[in-house]
């Protein structure tokens, strides 16, 4: 499974501070932990980044891809920060990852910019109006996406749709909306189309002690049904070990008594 | 329409191993592709066949492949110039059987002469077994690969029950490894973790999930190797991307195929074309498998594989 780490994130207070101090070391140390955690592609959340946020995207990549030999995840609603992001990007160790499309017009734009600099991109399957009810409002969006994507000339295999996950702790119904959509996104093609899941969103506003538990379980489960890439926390052990022994059940590591460690 | 055909996408790739010194020195593995499937991917180095020779007389070896040995092979020395500069031999496989307790019970005083007379002798690259004592082989590999330090020679086999010794030896002398196991492939992996975990670099190993002879078991050695490929090539698996050695000529020689004189089963025809037939056919399985090194007896046998390989390739 491709793994986007999630750890640098305007969010949280560390990153934020050294993204505004234009400090690389700790987002450079960051980035390096989760790469060598196992992550495929470092997402960088620079937020609606309104200000100089051009400059802040292009630093931020240029800083990483230091240190880093991997893509990046360039996450951001600002498209000409996102754009600045592309084009520092060092496609050397893979092709980059917009973060996000949707349905929604004014999202548009990101499927330009994919089309234009050959990038994977993220489709929420979301529109204008609203949080879809259940996996076949999901479905609908996305087959719309992907006739916009083919308009904009992205091709399907570059697009990871996203059925956008809820908190199970208010929406407890929509956790298996979201794992049905997982399935049936990917027989919207052949080859089937990519998911991806923001996986942490599944336990936001349960109690903290819980939460690893409850992003541990769903994990599993999405895996079962075919998730190919979660944006999560790398440097959790024991959400790395859930990963590693779901692959062993679903036959895509060969098991070794040291599998843990590999 | 015309005709599309079909191909495999692989993510992996198996490791090159190099081995022996100068002109003479080879590589086995570096392919991207299954066995022999060249319209895939890239097959750099064509598999290698070694020519085992022991360090005492094979009194167990069955005529057939006794004799064209009975001149040369009281002494390692000669035997190993026979094979290079006879046979042609491309790679030699030296067997210290007479090192088991249950044999000669050699000292590894004696291993360490003996290995570096060989080597003193041939200019093509060898490969050092013990005699499969788990116990013994511990000291005896050690001795060997110090008397080979420098010669950048395979060694084994490293098993689960003594790799730690050995594997250190080969560290310290710059040799190649084989790390063995018997037809279990998650022991497979696991042994090449375990010694990947002490320090030794996985391009440097060669593994051996155990061989078999055609009719004894060879779908499980096929088996066990086709999914050792797979794993390497396929899910990219690190841990399964060492090339693979097929030990043929020590399970092919004892079966009753290769042992049953002509008067015992006159319907199985001449024991001499039989008994090189099944080595043959064993090593071809193994190949097809993906065996990267074999180790065979009979030079009719080596050269019929040989002429496979060729025609594979």
């Amino acid at each position: 499974m491709i793994i986007i780490g999630e750890k640098i994130s305007v969010i949280a207070k560390k990153v934020r501070e050294a993204m505004n101090a234009r400090d690389p070391k700790p987002i450079q140390e960051l980035a390096y932990a989760q790469w060598k955690a196992g992550a495929h592609f470092i997402d960088v959340n620079t937020g609606p980044a309104e200000e100089k946020g051009e400059e802040l995207m292009q630093w931020m990549v240029e800083s990483i891809q230091e240190k880093v030999q991997a893509p990046l995840c360039l996450d951001t609603t600002n498209a000409s920060a996102l754009e600045a992001g592309l084009k520092a990007h060092n496609n050397k160790w893979g092709m980059p990852l917009i973060n996000s499309t949707s349905n929604d017009p004014e999202r548009f734009i990101m499927l330009e910019l994919a089309a234009k600099y050959n990038s994977n991109i993220i489709a929420l399957t979301v529109g204008k109006g609203g949080l879809p009810a259940d996996a076949e409002e999901r479905c609908g969006l996305a087959a719309e996406i992907m006739a916009r994507a083919a308009e904009f000339g992205v091709p399907l295999e570059n697009i990871f749709l996203d059925p956008l996950i809820l908190q199970v702790c208010t929406t407890q119904d929509q956790a298996m909306h979201s794992i049905k959509a997982i399935k049936m996104f990917q027989e919207l093609n052949d080859p089937p189309m990519k998911t991806v899941v923001g996986l942490s969103n599944i336990s936001n506003g349960v109690p903290k002690n819980m939460r690893g538990l409850i992003d541990r379980v769903y994990l599993t489960l999405l895996m079962y049904e075919g998730l190919t890439a979660a944006i999560m926390n790398p440097l959790d052990k024991e959400l790395m070990d859930t990963l590693k022994t779901t692959d062993v059940f679903l036959g895509k590591t060969l098991y070794a008594h040291s599998y843990l460690e590999m | 329409m015309s005709y599309i055909i079909p191909k495999e996408s692989y993510n992996g790739k198996v490791l090159s191993v190099d081995f022996g010194k100068g002109n003479n020195a080879l590589t086995v593995g570096g392919g991207n592709c299954l066995p022999f499937l060249s319209f895939e991917g890239e097959l750099p180095h064509p598999p290698v066949i070694a020519y085992e020779i022991q360090d005492t007389v094979p009194e167990d070896w069955p005529d057939t492949v006794k004799n064209i040995y009975k001149d040369v092979s009281a002494n390692p020395v000669t035997w190993a110039q026979y094979c290079q500069n006879e046979l042609k031999a491309k790679a030699l496989a030296l067997r210290l059987v007479s090192t088991h307790p249950d044999r000669e019970n050699r000292s590894t005083e004696d291993v360490a002469k003996i290995i570096k007379e060989v080597l003193a002798a041939i200019e093509v690259p060898l490969i050092i077994l013990g005699s499969n004592h788990i116990e013994k082989d511990a000291s005896v590999l050690v001795a060997a690969a110090e008397a080979a330090s420098g010669s950048n020679c395979i060694i084994g086999k490293a098993q689960e029950g003594n790799y730690k010794t050995i594997v250190a030896a080969a560290l310290a002398h710059n040799h190649k490894l084989i790390a063995m196991s018997e037809l279990d492939i998650n022991l497979a992996k696991q042994l090449n973790i375990l010694i990947t975990q002490m320090g030794f670099a996985k391009e440097k190993l060669i593994t051996d999930p155990m061989c078999s002879a055609l009719g004894y078991g060879l779908e499980y050695t096929y088996s066990v190797m086709e999914r050792i490929r797979l794993a390497g090539l396929l899910q990219n698996d690190a841990t399964m991307q060492p090339p693979i050695l097929g030990d043929v000529g020590m399970y092919v020689w004892k079966v009753k195929e290769t042992v049953a004189s002509e008067s015992d089963v006159p319907e199985w025809g001449t024991l001499e074309e039989r008994g090189i037939a099944w080595e043959a056919l064993t090593a071809t399985g193994m190949l097809i498998a993906g065996t990267n090194l074999l180790i065979m007896r009979h030079p009719k046998a080596v050269k019929i594989t040989e002429q496979t390989i060729n025609e594979l390739i």
